[in-house]
């Protein structure tokens, strides 16, 4: 029997299209505009001022909290600016912008290729690199690498999750990742449980990708034999349904414990870290190579080219496409991230991040909603819904502001992963009205909590 | 430049939209209609077409000139209801009683609750129940209908169940009546001459409950549960005494208990959302329904029993919510 998390789920056409494609590295544009809120929690404090020459790898931003991360200059050139620029939904964001040239990267760096399979005795050491090179999760949520290592006194973590379900129909960076830098992935991983000190490390894998499971398994074998650091690791095949790669769904499918209401993942055990964060891992602790670029899938029917692209962060989205040969006529809608939870993008100028896993194009046919009508009382939102919710209640009680009933219902559970919008067929735009809902019960039963002024 | 459209995620959606779901129900529904039109002729085709005509021009006049909204006979819901108002009715029936059943089933039990998703208890059976208290000599004879194939012209004016109960008024044991009539298993499985157009192939409507199933339109529970509690209730009575009680197979072969149980009671509408309201919902279905059909004055208590716990339909939503994850 294969494993999967136990409730709900839904089963979009997965559509790897550009599954194919090696990864191929992309030219570093003329400029770059790094954004200093790269992660989740406090954006970065800019540390160079215009006219600055920096290094490949230079940190241009430093931790403005305790949840925050460094940004690093992804290229060698001048600053032409700091100041606020327009992300990907068209939000001002401090960006730094560098005017490119050459390559000169910083000393230190090892931008070899040989593997690097020794693991580090000093925890700490291994700490201070993942830190100091600006890991984040590139898994989506991008919450500071080190920070997620580091659990609160009093919790332990006792397994290790790499997620490479890569759930979301479409991306492929993932993918090509676990089948061209394998051995990297498994080192990053033994890098992590050696921080944790778990006995046992888990690499789940949907089904569709038979390829890379044959990959990291063989990672896994060859590893295993060089060393102790690499013991209790294995690769476990997941079925193939969405959203198996969302974190609790992930955690439920291999360890069949379910993380509370409210709860984090360490509180049953478990730490879950993506398989592009585990390179960002190796390559930060191994190569002391700081988080400055990523693999980008670009993709969509109507894109005349699809790609697997290594992309410099801060590169803008406009580059790339010009560089596979422009705007498709009739894409209509362009998106960061999976059709299921990624963010439509308005500026097309924005700049990528280190989380941007994939640049997804989708045309009028494939993406318009369809006009709402009643609702049929099928329950196919509430057999989709992972979390065990009633997506046509909270409607309900979300568009007649019912906070209370709301918060009884466990709006707050949602992870706003789209099952429920996806699955219904009179199309009402259940998530819509949930997700803002939850947003308010949250900060209500927050500001219940906070210590009373 | 391409304008690029801007909204929250997901980005895509599923094929599955109310009037596909509706197709799929007209869809498994097609074995019935067949096996009725075979064999009672144009007098099936004529109160099948009259009640699905009639059906969607009342919900199209209603939502155009009454509520004055966008129409809505397109998700197909007015066809299924139609069909199923027909499959309900004996082939014999007049046009008029379709249009009557359908001024109910629409006008009344769907529309003015709000039309389709608003509706508390099911439109056609709604309409059945009306039409069998009103008309109740037209409703029960099932004679004149000459099939397409086979002897149909020659039957007799009543339905299995209505000759055992019938036959237990006068005071007969069960054996005497079987006796009399020759009732046949094999043939209430395949073609039972003798009820309403819907419910004289038990295998027609397995056909469809299989389509249903494969296409993951509904699941198992309600039908399943319904058709176990009419088996064990009637099983039990029947163990205890054999001469009064008829036995499980013929209880759930006979009458509506298949039909109802795969397209009547499974209505989303008007039943519960979760698997474990849904199985609560249809042993309360088989216990009515065997109550009625075993101590009540009709024979037939199906549409009783739906209408009955569709009624209940809110009560078991509040009380029965599928587990959340991760809270006890």
């Amino acid at each position: 029997m294969m494993k999967t998390f136990s409730i709900g789920g839904v089963h979009p056409d997965d559509r790897k299209i550009s599954a194919g494609c090696a990864i191929e590295v992309l030219p570093v544009p003329k400029t770059v505009y790094i954004s200093m809120a790269q992660h989740l929690g406090a954006p970065a404090k800019p540390v160079v001022v215009p006219g600055d020459k920096v290094k490949t790898g230079q940190i241009i931003g430093e931790p403005a909290g305790f949840i925050s991360a460094f940004v690093h200059s992804s290229v060698s050139g001048t600053v032409k600016s700091v100041g606020p620029r327009k992300d990907l939904a068209g939000n001002p964001v401090t960006h730094v912008e560098i005017e490119v040239d050459g390559d000169e990267w910083m000393e230190g760096i090892d931008t070899s290729d040989t593997l690097a399979a020794e693991v580090p005795a000093d925890v700490q050491f291994i700490i201070d690199r993942i830190k100091g090179n600006g890991v984040v999760g590139l898994g989506g949520a991008t919450f500071p690498t080190n920070v997620k290592l580091c659990p609160p006194p009093g919790k332990k973590a006792d397994i290790l999750i790499l997620n490479g379900a890569e759930c979301e129909p479409y991306l492929t960076s993932d993918y090509r990742i676990m089948i061209e830098k394998s051995r990297q992935i498994v080192v990053g991983a033994a890098l992590m449980k050696k921080v944790l000190g778990v006995g046992r490390v888990v690499i789940g894998i949907e089904e569709n990708k038979p390829e890379a499971i044959a990959m990291m398994s063989e990672a896994v074998r060859e590893l295993a034999v060089s060393s102790p650091d690499y013991a209790g690791m294995e690769v476990m095949t997941l079925k193939k349904k969405y959203p198996q790669g969302g974190e609790k769904q992930l955690i439920d499918a291999v360890t069949r414990r379910q993380v509370k209401s409210m709860g984090l993942p360490i509180d049953v055990g478990a730490v879950v870290q993506n398989v592009a964060t585990s390179l960002a891992v190796y390559e930060a602790v191994q190569k002391n190579k700081p988080l400055i670029d990523n693999t980008v899938t670009v993709t969509g029917e109507c894109f005349p080219k699809q790609s697997n692209l290594l992309v410099r962060v801060g590169t803008p989205l406009s580059y790339i496409i010009d560089f596979l040969g422009g705007m498709p006529a009739d894409a209509a809608k362009v998106i960061s991230g999976g059709p299921m939870m990624g963010k439509a993008v308005s500026n097309l100028d924005a700049a990528t991040l280190k989380g941007t896993s994939s640049v997804l194009f989708l045309t009028e046919a494939q993406t318009r909603r369809k006009p709402e009508t009643n609702c049929i009382r099928c329950g196919k939102c509430a057999e989709a819904c992972p979390m065990g919710l009633e997506p046509f209640l909270l409607n309900k009680l979300a568009r007649n502001g019912m906070t209370d009933e709301l918060e009884q219902n466990a709006v707050q559970d949602c992870i706003e992963c789209g099952c429920c919008l996806y699955t219904c067929p009179a199309n009402i735009p259940l998530l819509d009205y949930i997700r803002v809902a939850k947003g308010e019960v949250i900060r209500i039963m927050r500001s219940r909590t906070a210590p009373k002024k | 430049m391409n304008r690029l459209l801007v909204s929250p995620s997901p980005h895509i959606h599923s094929k599955t939209s109310t009037r596909s779901l509706m197709l799929d129900v007209v869809i498994a529904l097609l074995p019935s209609v067949l096996v009725s039109v075979l064999y009672y002729g144009w007098s099936a085709v004529i109160i099948l077409a009259s009640s699905v005509v009639f059906c969607v021009l009342l919900e199209y006049l209603i939502t155009k000139y009454l509520l004055r909204r966008p129409g809505t006979v397109g998700d197909l819901s007015a066809v299924v209801t139609g069909i199923i108002l027909a499959l309900n009715l004996p082939p014999t029936a007049p046009w008029w009683i379709a249009l009557i059943g359908s001024i109910v089933a629409i006008g009344v039990a769907k529309m003015t609750f709000g039309g389709l998703g608003q509706n508390v208890f099911n439109p056609a059976i709604t309409g059945r129940v009306f039409l069998l208290i009103s008309f109740p000599a037209i409703m029960t004879t099932w004679s004149g209908a000459k099939g397409f194939i086979g002897g149909a012209d020659a039957v007799s004016g009543a339905t299995p169940l209505g000759i055992v109960k019938e036959g237990l008024m006068q005071g007969q044991t069960i054996d005497q009546i079987f006796a009399a009539h020759d009732f046949s298993y094999l043939q209430m499985l395949f073609v039972n001459i003798g009820g309403s157009a819907g419910e004289i192939s038990a295998l027609a409507v397995l056909a469809g409950f299989i389509y249903l199933l494969a296409r993951k339109v509904i699941r198992p529970h309600i039908t399943l549960s319904i058709l176990v509690t009419v088996a064990v209730f009637s099983g039990i009575f029947w163990l205890v005494d054999p001469s009064r009680y008829t036995d499980p197979l013929f209880n759930l072969l006979t009458g509506g208990v298949l039909l109802g149980s795969v397209f009547m009671a499974t209505d989303y509408v008007t039943s519960p959302m979760s698997d474990k309201g849904g199985i609560i919902f249809g042993i309360g279905i088989g216990i009515i329904t065997m109550l009625i059909r075993y101590f009540g004055s009709y024979p037939e208590g199906m549409s009783f029993a739906i209408l009955i716990m569709n009624a209940t339909v809110p009560l078991i939503n509040k009380f029965c919510k599928q587990k959340k994850f991760g809270r006890a």
